[in-house]
């Protein structure tokens, strides 16, 4: 049976380094709940150390959180690889951190807390999570599907990082399963205000660094269950699958 | 002036698009990011980037340019190799800053008005 899941598919932690301390992983639960999020996606830049514990918080909560990470090509693209299961998650970091040059400056970047559960800190990410890795776009889309998981081209209509912004257009033989907007174009307005994504589905959601920000904007998804499966789906618009406008 | 009187000049190193080096060199221009280069970039320029996605063949095409230069040591991806040979368009390699061939350029008279007097 098919249902309707609103989802907010792009939270980040405190783990990113322009994300505020409050981001911890009760806390996020918490405010999705209180927003009436059925499902959100974690993806924090370059890294998944959060994701677990965001996972386990929301256990038998009432919300599905899914494991994600939102990846900085080198042409400065952010890329978001969205999974069902943490392990496939933490392939994905690996394959980043293989890629990712540098250290981080706290002072200058922002900190990156690892956190559990419980809202404890466990230590901080020593990475320059802020950088951009050594992959290729097309690289990034490969070894997402590869794991398994579901490619989305982050925020498309901002020019800093977006790829529009970024690579003037939207290569058309990228194998993306889809676009973000930002909350500063709703979703009826996409076919008019970006022509540039063509064809490819869109969906929104907050790309939140601060509390207030989860749920900022949603997307309602018309599915049978929260996995990255019947996301695509409805992102194609199959089986009676679809987004809800 | 032409493309390949400036990679003499220079001594640049043609990676790509050997067949465009007649083009001819009218103005120069800087960037990475793509949206604003394919806005604002002159026509018959010499463009300076490190970007190295394919991209930047269409958006060389699109602006009418004379060349792409990847600055700084950068390495293009193997299909914009591709595509610059295809269309014909030079992809020429500098390996030092983008900011000292911009200024050797612009002293050669390319995009200087005041010296195309």
């Amino acid at each position: 049976m098919l249902k309707q899941f609103k989802t907010d598919l792009h939270v980040h932690t405190c783990l990113s380094p322009c994300s505020d301390w409050d981001m911890s992983p009760k806390k996020i639960v918490q405010r999705s709940l209180d927003k009436g999020l059925d499902v959100i996606a974690i993806c924090d830049h370059n890294t998944a150390e959060n994701v677990g514990a965001v996972m386990k918080a929301g256990e038998n909560r009432g919300i599905s959180v899914l494991p994600g990470i939102e990846i900085c090509s080198k042409e400065e693209v952010h890329i978001i690889a969205l999974f069902d299961k943490l392990d496939n998650t933490l392939a994905m970091q690996d394959y980043v951190y293989a890629n990712l040059a540098g250290e981080n400056k706290p002072e200058v970047f922002g900190y990156q807390v690892v956190a559990n559960e419980h809202d404890e800190v466990l230590g901080e990410n020593p990475r320059l999570l802020i950088g951009a890795t050594r992959l290729g776009i097309y690289d990034i889309v490969e070894k997402t599907h590869r794991l398994g998981g579901l490619s989305l081209s982050s925020h498309v209509d901002r020019t800093a990082y977006g790829i529009i912004g970024q690579l003037g257009f939207i290569p058309p033989d990228l194998k993306i399963d889809g676009v973000e907007v930002s909350y500063r174009v709703p979703l009826d307005k996409v076919g008019d205000e970006l022509p540039g994504i063509g064809k490819l589905p869109s969906m929104t959601a907050s790309d939140a660094h601060f509390l207030d920000d989860i749920g900022k904007v949603w997307t309602i998804f018309v599915m049978a269950k929260p996995t990255t499966r019947e996301i695509q789906r409805a992102l194609q618009g199959k089986d009676g699958r679809r987004i809800k406008i | 002036m032409q493309v390949k009187d400036l990679i003499e000049q220079f001594g640049l190193e043609v990676a790509a698009g050997a067949k465009g080096l007649e083009r001819e060199v009218k103005d120069g221009y800087c960037g990475d990011l793509l949206s604003e280069i394919m806005a604002n970039a002159p026509e018959s320029c010499v463009w300076l980037t490190i970007q190295g996605h394919q991209n930047i063949v269409a958006v060389a095409l699109l602006r009418e340019m004379a060349a792409i230069i990847i600055t700084g040591g950068h390495s293009p991806d193997d299909e914009t190799l591709q595509k610059a040979n295809q269309e014909e368009i030079p992809l020429l390699l500098w390996p030092k800053s983008a900011y000292e061939l911009a200024g050797r350029l612009y002293a050669l008279g390319i995009g200087n008005s005041q010296s195309e007097v």
